[in-house]
């Protein structure tokens, strides 16, 4: 089933046009990796699909189970199973961690009609998810990624995630930042939560996560374009020669 | 996306209903005659008067203040009308002699005066511009000896209390404010909490404004004698009207030894509207006094209302081992303007005090926090904490900080921590891509910001001011 469709995206931060039309599209149970260099246009990228609003989509369109995403504001694309991990996840001071998961997840089944859950229903449901990313309770009671290591920030977003089970998963660098060991653990997680109904778009720079959520796509975003499409040979080859013969061949071509 | 932010902080006035009754007003004006007047009006023994008339002749030879950070024209003190009461039976022995239009007014605002509707564990002085139209559970207090009662009553009743008492921490001297309401002041609680007694009930005292172009000038003072603990709330409101209102209060607390006072305020009176026109002026002289060993006095405010906010809640620490507390949330929004901190002044060994200060502005909102601290030559191993938080949401607001520290022996710890941050884009934006609401984000991000002194607040009080900060009971508190 396809899940993510975009078309000719082009897209502009403070009237600067950052991507020149880009072509996706992704399947249900896919995992695609969006590789590029710095300043390639791969965050920005990442942040249109959640919707932030400081970029503005000039051309182009993007069709999530075939509805408008970019016609929906980023609560309502949250609550129909789309979901950012953040390159630079943001603290909130006096909520706890608990709180703001449950918050998220009751914003959803409200939209759905469900029953919110109540905080002890919740920490039930919650339990599992933490051993998984390898943490005790005692960061359930922290404030939302305040005084977080960068490591720690980045296992918060994959928590929420692995909370959230979203459709569509758009990771922002969360390899970058991370020791080897939490990068595994990372990793390890989300290449777990893989499901057949759901898919996830990793946007990267390095090869290495690729070694432990082995990507059935890999594209190379280039100057605001994708320049090349394959599979997961595709990302083994970059991580030997590197963007430029890329560049090079994007130029001539 | 900003305005979205403000509309959330920028909840309409909802106590801005006008009472329709008849009100006995004295005219416009203030000299030696209105104090008599006012005076005679509230049957006050002779001591009272001379007491008044004393503060008067003081309060003329000063001028008004305008050190603070705040910009407003002139009040014109002739303007003002000192006294204003609902007509009503001279003497009022219960409920039922209560005019109904006052108690529906109670009802309107959340404060139901009839004992059995009231929330469990309260009991409530009502003040309706001058006078206090009611006080609940006087009886149930007053087996234990606890006497809560409007300040009128006080005077006639318990003159030596009283005498003793009044103006022992705010003298009529103090400052232009306390001059003048130690002059005019109606009406106002009084508590005084006998030795070794916990007050089994929260006392509390809610203010209303309701009669045009008058002033408020309340007076409360508490008593704690050794050993006694009593929590004490605060609540206040006024109907929208278009031209400013002098609210002019001064709050008095005396704990002995071992005693402990815990005052809570919910400051809502009128702000005014988007463009400034309206609100109440509101220069407040608040002020106790651990008095006592190992006596503890705790101020918690959240200040939300008024066009203007001058108040600096302080603690005298006399007694050895005494501690002072103040918990200070202060939002401004529109043209609102607070500056508003507090004063611990350190005068017995090992004292303690902490301050934590929380200061949101929205709007064209200014918000200044303005302490003082200071530890004096026999304070031996004062301490004291201050943490001075702000919050700006949008572009026109402003924060202010102003901590004063004055520090005469060198064994004092001082600590002192500020930060300044901003309901960024980047903060709703994380939110709202979990799915919640930017109502519900800037909700969540305030409640967390001001965690640390709702969590000070009794449990009724925490919920109505997380509710008047546009959020919902189920906030990030707790």
């Amino acid at each position: 089933m396809r899940l993510l469709e975009v078309r000719n995206l082009h897209a502009s931060v403070e009237g600067r046009e950052i991507l020149h039309g880009v072509d996706l599209d992704v399947n249900a149970g896919e995992v695609h990796a969006i590789m590029g260099p710095n300043g390639s246009g791969k965050s920005t990228f990442a942040q249109i699909l959640g919707g932030h609003p400081a970029y503005t989509v000039t051309q182009g369109s993007v069709a999530f189970r075939g509805h408008d995403l970019l016609a929906m504001s980023p609560e309502e694309r949250a609550r129909a199973g789309v979901f950012l991990a953040f390159q630079y996840p943001v603290a909130i001071r006096g909520v706890t961690n608990a709180y703001f998961l449950r918050a998220a997840v009751n914003a959803t089944r409200k939209s759905r009609g469900q029953e919110e859950l109540g905080p002890l229903e919740f920490m039930d449901a919650l339990e599992d998810k933490l051993k998984l990313i390898g943490w005790d309770a005692s960061y359930l009671s922290r404030p939302v990624n305040e005084g977080f290591s960068g490591g720690e920030k980045k296992r918060n977003e994959i928590l929420q995630l692995a909370v959230l089970e979203p459709t569509l998963a758009v990771l922002d660098e969360t390899d970058s930042g991370l020791d080897i060991d939490a990068l595994k653990t990372v990793a390890q997680t989300v290449d777990r939560l893989r499901r057949p109904e759901s898919a996830t778009v990793l946007v990267t720079h390095y090869y290495r996560i690729l070694t432990h959520i082995l990507p059935d796509y890999v594209h190379v975003l280039s100057g605001g374009r994708i320049v090349k499409s394959g599979t997961k040979e595709l990302a083994l080859e970059l991580e030997q020669r590197g963007y430029d013969w890329l560049r090079e061949e994007a130029a001539v071509g | 996306m900003t305005s979205g932010i403000e509309a959330q902080v920028l909840q309409p006035y909802k106590y801005g209903f006008i009472t329709d009754i008849e009100a006995d007003v004295v005219p416009p004006g203030l000299d030696e005659n209105v104090i008599r007047l006012i005076s005679g009006k509230k049957h006050e023994p002779e001591w009272m008067l001379e007491w008044r008339l004393r503060a008067y002749r003081h309060w003329v030879t000063l001028t008004e203040p305008h050190w603070s950070n705040l910009h407003y024209g002139p009040i014109d003190y002739q303007a003002i009308s000192y006294y204003a009461a609902p007509k009503q039976k001279p003497k009022l022995t219960s409920l039922e002699q209560v005019d109904p239009k006052l108690l529906e007014t109670f009802d309107k605002l959340g404060i139901p005066l009839e004992e059995r509707k009231l929330l469990a564990g309260v009991a409530v002085d009502a003040v309706f511009d001058s006078v206090s139209v009611a006080t609940t559970f006087r009886e149930t207090l007053a087996k234990q000896g606890i006497i809560f009662c409007p300040m009128s009553d006080a005077i006639r009743d318990y003159p030596d209390l009283v005498r003793t008492y009044l103006g022992s921490v705010v003298p009529h001297t103090d400052n232009y404010f306390a001059a003048l309401n130690s002059a005019v002041f109606s009406d106002g609680s009084f508590a005084y909490i006998p030795k070794g007694v916990r007050c089994p009930l929260e006392l509390s005292t809610y203010f209303r404004i309701n009669a045009s172009a008058t002033g408020q000038f309340e007076r409360t003072l508490i008593v704690a004698d050794e050993g006694s603990y009593v929590s004490y709330l605060e609540g206040c409101s006024a109907p929208m009207r278009d031209e400013h209102q002098l609210h002019a209060a001064v709050v008095e607390l005396v704990a002995l030894d071992d005693a402990q006072i815990k005052y809570s305020t919910i400051q809502n009176w009128y702000p005014g509207d988007e463009a400034g026109r309206g609100g109440i002026y509101n220069f407040v002289t608040k002020r106790g006094k651990c008095a006592g060993r190992r006596s503890k006095i705790s101020w918690t405010q959240v200040e939300t209302g008024s066009a203007i906010t001058w108040k600096y809640p302080g603690c005298i620490l006399q007694g050895d081992e005494s501690m002072g507390e103040f918990y200070s949330v202060a939002v401004t929004n529109n043209r609102q303007q607070a500056d508003t901190g507090t004063k611990m002044i350190h005068l017995g060994r090992n004292t303690r005090s902490t301050i934590v200060s929380k200061g949101i502005s929205a709007g064209h909102g200014q918000n200044t926090y303005r302490g003082l601290v200071k530890i004096l030559k026999g304070a031996e191993h004062a301490r004291n904490y201050s943490q001075c938080d702000s919050m700006l949401i949008g572009h026109e607001c402003g924060a202010h900080t102003f901590p004063y520290i004055d520090v005469r022996n060198s064994t004092a710890i001082m600590e002192h921590e500020a930060s300044t941050s901003k309901i960024g884009e980047d903060q709703i934006f994380y939110c709202k891509q979990r799915g919640l609401s930017a109502e519900d984000a800037v909700s969540m991000i305030v409640n967390g910001f001001c965690k640390e002194v709702f969590k000070e607040l009794p449990m009724e009080f925490a919920v109505e001011a997380q509710r008047l900060l546009g959020i919902s009971l189920e906030g990030s508190v707790g």
